[in-house]
């Protein structure tokens, strides 16, 4: 090795020191929020005798916080039903936004369905998908009961045999190889035992 | 020529040799009975006054040599056949211009806050002298240069402009169309009403589906589990610091290619034939007679 050659490649090596110094804090900075993991959150949405084992009742509450009403999510929430295997003494909530792409699912009562009004995805009454481009069912959110109000928490995916998952964006497959697909992101919260 | 005139003399295109006739005309005949006639004070202050702009032109050409490369690109040489479709290019820059002028004077009113946002574009199109006028002309121009690119991209492919040796420079194009329509997209979230915070949900959910790296993509563009304030932060800055950097650079590198390797001919028009018919090798020609042996 010559002593211009060395020179050079010491050179180089310092530039790119330099610049590692200043470009990786940089992404560092720009990627950090998908390993934060945020406070959970819990809102009390109303009394137990609110709801109901055979219809939902609708709920709006706070997901994200410090942006006002664009930081809100709707839910719909009823008892849990001895006929369809859920604990009765717990109480079921179902995420509006559609497991297609996000959008903001209806609850029809005459059908008894979920209906989403962008592309025609349709839910059963447990949130099931029965038509259209949706990819799995509907979310949950974890509930439970303190001083005589229901509490919603923390939401979380469901299989097609609505087994919890962890939380998935809208569009991504749950169950099976999909989890290893759609990998769970650090930022979601463990979805509940049982 | 008339044109000739209003180009300044350091950008003319240069005459031809043996085209000029001497530099102030003829000598006179008899200087002692026709006298060249001195000019005024006023005519020759005036015709430096008229010389002004060629000089300072001329003053940063000596230490720029900037004319040489303006004359090699502006008077290039263009096939035959280049008609209006060749336009297109140069629509879509100018559409690019466009928003990057009325995006920089939107961006002296806009309020890039979850809060704020909507208001602050309510303001710009109802209180603002012209508000609604350069607002529109961003919001428009954006589809005008998304078709824009689609049809310079289109014109391209069905020319086969983009073959040996201007590969690369449709490989820039695409990266330049991906650009566009990212522009396209976090620009469609900043006014924060309805449409366009239910849009970016679908939008951002889309590159969610991507398998492995969707997920985290999707978090990426959110900076977070749900579309939040950081979001919009986010977007802001993606729209008007960091795509348009990208994309200035990238038209740079676009249009060197372009002036370095030249435009094709369309495809109806086929390559003229040499007029002087070239033998195939010497001994063929000499065998063959004076007409190279070629039919």
């Amino acid at each position: 090795m010559t002593r211009r050659r060395a020179f050079t490649i010491a050179v180089q090596g310092l530039g790119g020191v330099a610049g590692a110094a200043i470009v990786l804090p940089a992404v560092g900075f720009a990627v950090a929020p998908i390993f934060h993991r945020g406070k959970e959150r819990w809102e009390a949405v109303g009394a137990l005798d609110d709801f109901v084992v055979d219809t939902y009742r609708q709920v709006v509450f706070t997901e994200t916080e410090g942006i006002g009403d664009a930081g809100k999510t709707t839910a719909y929430v009823r008892k849990g039903a001895k006929q369809l295997g859920e604990n009765p003494k717990e109480f079921i909530a179902v995420s509006n936004r559609c497991a297609h792409l996000g959008c903001p699912v209806r609850f029809v009562e005459a059908a008894g369905n979920f209906i989403c009004p962008c592309h025609g995805g349709v839910y059963d009454f447990e949130g099931k998908r029965i038509g259209g481009p949706p990819v799995r069912p509907l979310d949950h959110f974890q509930t439970r009961t303190r001083n005589g109000q229901v509490e919603v928490g923390p939401r979380y995916s469901v299989t097609n045999q609505l087994e919890p998952v962890r939380a998935r964006d809208p569009g991504q497959f749950t169950g099976g190889v999909w989890e290893y697909l759609y990998p769970p992101r650090p930022d979601t919260f463990p979805p509940p035992s049982g | 020529m008339k044109l000739d005139s209003l180009i300044p003399a350091p950008l003319r295109k240069p005459a031809k040799p043996g085209q000029g006739n001497g530099a102030k005309g003829p000598a006179p005949a008899d200087l002692k009975t026709a006298p060249p006639q001195r000019p005024s004070d006023a005519q020759r202050l005036g015709g430096r006054a008229k010389d002004a702009p060629a000089d300072v032109l001329a003053w940063v050409d000596q230490r720029t040599a900037a004319s040489g490369f303006l004359t090699g690109m502006l008077f290039r040489k263009v096939p035959k056949g280049t008609n209006w479709f060749y336009t297109l290019g140069s629509a879509t820059l100018f559409a690019f211009i466009v928003q990057a002028v009325t995006g920089v004077f939107l961006a002296m009113f806009y309020t890039p806050s979850t809060t704020q946002a909507y208001a602050s574009i309510s303001h710009i199109n109802n209180d603002v002298f012209l508000g609604q006028f350069v607002h529109g002309m961003h919001k428009w121009g954006s589809s005008v240069m998304v078709i824009l690119v689609f049809l310079h991209m289109g014109r391209t492919f069905f020319f086969g402009a983009y073959k040996y040796p201007r590969e690369l420079n449709w490989v820039i194009g695409v990266v330049l169309l991906i650009l566009t329509m990212t522009m396209a997209f976090t620009g469609y979230l900043l006014p924060f009403d309805q449409r366009s915070f239910w849009a970016s949900v679908v939008g951002i959910n889309i590159n969610g589906t991507g398998p492995i790296l969707g997920p985290y993509l999707s978090d990426f563009l959110r900076a977070g589990p749900e579309l939040g304030a950081t979001t919009l932060a986010r977007f802001y800055s993606i729209h008007m610091l960091l795509v348009p950097g990208a994309i200035i650079a990238l038209i740079g590198a676009h249009l060197y290619l372009v002036v370095k390797l030249g435009t094709t001919a369309p495809p109806w028009l086929h390559a003229e034939k040499p007029k002087v018919a070239v033998p195939a090798s010497p001994l063929e020609a000499g065998a063959n007679g004076e007409d190279g042996g070629r039919p």
